[in-house]
């Protein structure tokens, strides 16, 4: 509630939202309410926040999934490629790059390609919503994010793969390099990848936040954000609502496609 | 028996490299195997049998060591210095090796069908229908009972000699020229170990493939081989045909092993590992110039300590000892083990 608000509307709301109720009370109210799929009002512009919130969802996805799928690619071609050239030139700047890039919080490296695609060279919009154009910075930020993280997990386990028997008797088969790489490397080294990289949704969430709030994009994370600053607490709990099931949900897929993937698991 | 050569290893020589250090696994290994014979490989734990299987097929990964010289001499080719396409050609289809460990040679995620398929698909160029079907008539062949059923399952559902069974199945699949066997039978219990012998003895005398066969049990080596080399610090330091090593070993290590092992027709069954001969293997990163046995060797004399023993060939029985001579003079005449 602002401050600045007249103390007689200021009872009167605390009266009408149940706030004069001990915590206990308001709280079993919230989830009695929750069960009956009834999530509250926005505080400001009166709209159930369901309504709100979804609205923004798509664009949201329209950020999220092309940054997770140039993510995945990035991550996967390039960790993939240091492992295999390994202590190559290749392999040394990756291996640098994954380090600075995950240590850059995600707004620093938004306003940096604003600064220089943006402003200096004046190529592409920094911010809002629009033409083709307005995807790329945004995506761009995104995905590098994450890809840092995810052809780092790659190398990784690959490296390790690599030098187990297997690798070596597949080729004791006389069988193409890719086959060997792919599907008795690869297939061996992207299970360790995907536990961790489901671990990890949680941060693409948060990236997703940021990037956002940093390209002005009309999404659900920059809703979310508004909310904040607003104290519009109906909207942000169910923005906190929403993103913790879809990091559980994640989780579960990551769980499913593990047991998927591996017989060893499978069995159980 | 006038048979022809099918592989000749010349000067094989294999390093490995790690922590500064130069391993030298493989030092001037020369050897040949006939068509459709036996050769036995035999040495003790670090002797450098893998390494010279490895560095016969061009497996010794880079981040671990390289061949630094010799040849692989395989059909009026050098196995070392053919094209990588040629060279995948003939691995798993004219060469097939069996690895010493199934367990971790086996992909875990892939299914025991899948494997022996892929081998049939690359080479055969068979479809995928026919390739399943062969690999079951292999699975059969091999004794694998149930053997349609076996082929959707993974390794891990197979105990330790059904994996070695799939193994040889996957190596066999394309009828090789010659096989690889690294250790067949060692970690399987003796019943298991007695039909493994027995069942690549059998598809041996079907295709008339060559073994090349690496342990370090010698009641095996007296049971199957035709040839025998006897591998000490990455070098052969025996040579012969099984009558030879056996009624008449040269080499001080070979007589050490023959002596502490029990009769060839006790019929107990039990096999004395090649530790029987007392005292450790030399640091193969740290020899020393001369006979690398010297430490360990009742008759070692001065020069064994600063001269190198060459390879000395007599009637096709190599001995690599400057004594031996006297030794087997000395020893009276052998008695008759065999
Ligand atoms: N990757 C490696 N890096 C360094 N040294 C190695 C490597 N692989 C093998 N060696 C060394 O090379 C020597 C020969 O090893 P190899 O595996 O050929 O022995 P082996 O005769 O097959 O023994 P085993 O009976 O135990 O299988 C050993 O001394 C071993 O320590
Ligand atoms: S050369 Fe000397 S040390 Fe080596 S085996 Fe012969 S006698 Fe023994
Ligand atoms: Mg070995």
């Amino acid at each position: 509630m602002p401050p600045e608000m007249p103390e007689a509307q200021r009872i009167e709301l605390r009266a009408k939202l149940g706030l004069n109720d001990d915590i206990a009370t308001q709280y079993l109210r919230y989830g009695e309410a929750l069960l009956r799929g009834d999530f509250g009002q926005s505080f400001f512009s009166k709209r159930p926040v369901v309504e709100l919130f979804m609205e923004r969802v798509p664009n949201t996805l329209l950020l999220t999934v092309p940054a997770f799928v140039l993510s995945v690619a990035i991550g996967l071609c390039g960790g993939l490629w240091a492992a295999l050239r390994h202590n190559s030139l290749f392999d040394r700047s990756l291996t640098t790059a994954t380090v600075v890039m995950q240590a850059i919080p995600n707004f620093v490296v938004g306003i940096a390609t604003i600064l220089i695609f943006s402003l200096s060279l004046r190529l592409l919009p920094s911010g809002g919503m629009g033409t083709w154009k307005h995807f790329i910075l945004p995506v761009i930020t995104l995905a590098l994010a994450t890809c840092a993280n995810t052809a780092h997990l790659v190398r990784t386990c690959m490296l390790e793969v690599l030098a187990q028997d297997y690798m070596r008797y597949a080729r004791s088969k006389g069988l193409s390099p890719a086959v060997v790489v792919l599907k008795h490397g690869l297939r061996n080294a992207i299970l360790p990848v995907l536990t961790i990289m489901g671990l990890q949704f949680g941060g693409l969430v948060a990236g997703a936040v940021v990037t956002e709030s940093v390209f002005a994009w009309p999404g659900a994370g920059r809703l979310v954000i508004d909310a904040v600053m607003k104290r519009d607490f109906a909207l942000l709990q169910f923005g906190i609502l929403v993103f913790s099931a879809a990091i559980i949900f994640a989780n579960l897929l990551v769980d499913v496609a593990y047991g998927l993937l591996d017989p060893r698991i499978r069995e159980r | 028996m006038k048979q022809s050569e099918l592989l000749r290893v010349e000067n094989l020589r294999t390093y490995f490299y790690s922590q500064g250090r130069t391993v030298r696994a493989v030092e001037d290994v020369s050897f040949s195997v006939q068509q459709g014979s036996t050769v036995c490989l035999v040495g003790e734990s670090g002797s450098g049998k893998s390494a010279t299987a490895f560095s016969i097929l061009n497996l010794i990964p880079k981040s671990m060591g390289r061949v630094v010289a010799g040849k692989v001499l395989y059909g009026g080719e050098d196995l070392l210095r053919i094209s990588q396409r040629r060279q995948r050609t003939i691995l798993g289809n004219e060469i097939a090796m069996i690895f010493q460990e199934p367990a971790a040679a086996l992909n875990p995620v892939c299914t025991v069908g899948e494997q022996i398929a892929e081998v049939l698909r690359t080479h055969k160029q068979c479809s995928a229908r026919e390739a399943r079907r062969q690999a079951k008539a292999m699975l059969d062949r091999v004794g694998i009972p149930d053997a349609q059923r076996r082929l959707d399952d993974y390794p891990h559902q197979l105990s330790g000699g059904m994996r070695q069974r799939a193994m040889i199945a996957i190596a066999l699949s394309c009828r090789p020229k010659l096989l690889i066997a690294d250790e067949p039978t060692t970690a399987l219990d003796a019943t298991v170990q007695s039909q493994i012998l027995g069942l690549l003895h059998e598809l041996q005398a079907d295709t008339g493939m060559a073994l090349l066969f690496i342990t370090h049990d010698l009641s095996v080596v007296a049971e199957i081989a035709d040839r025998v080399l006897v591998m000490y610090a990455g070098r052969i330091v025996e040579e012969g045909d099984v009558m030879q090593i056996f009624d008449d070993p040269w080499m001080p290590y070979t007589r050490g092993l023959l002596k502490a092992r029990p009769g060839l027709h006790s019929g107990d069954g039990s096999s004395r590992r090649l530790s029987a001969v007392p005292g450790d293997p030399p640091d193969l990163a740290n020899l020393s110039i001369g006979c690398s046995f010297r430490p360990r060797c009742c008759h070692a004399a001065a020069d064994c300590a600063y001269r190198p023993p060459d390879l000395e060939t007599v009637r096709g029985h190599s001995v690599r000892c400057m004594h031996w001579r006297q030794i087997v003079e000395a020893a009276g005449e052998p008695e008759a083990v065999l």
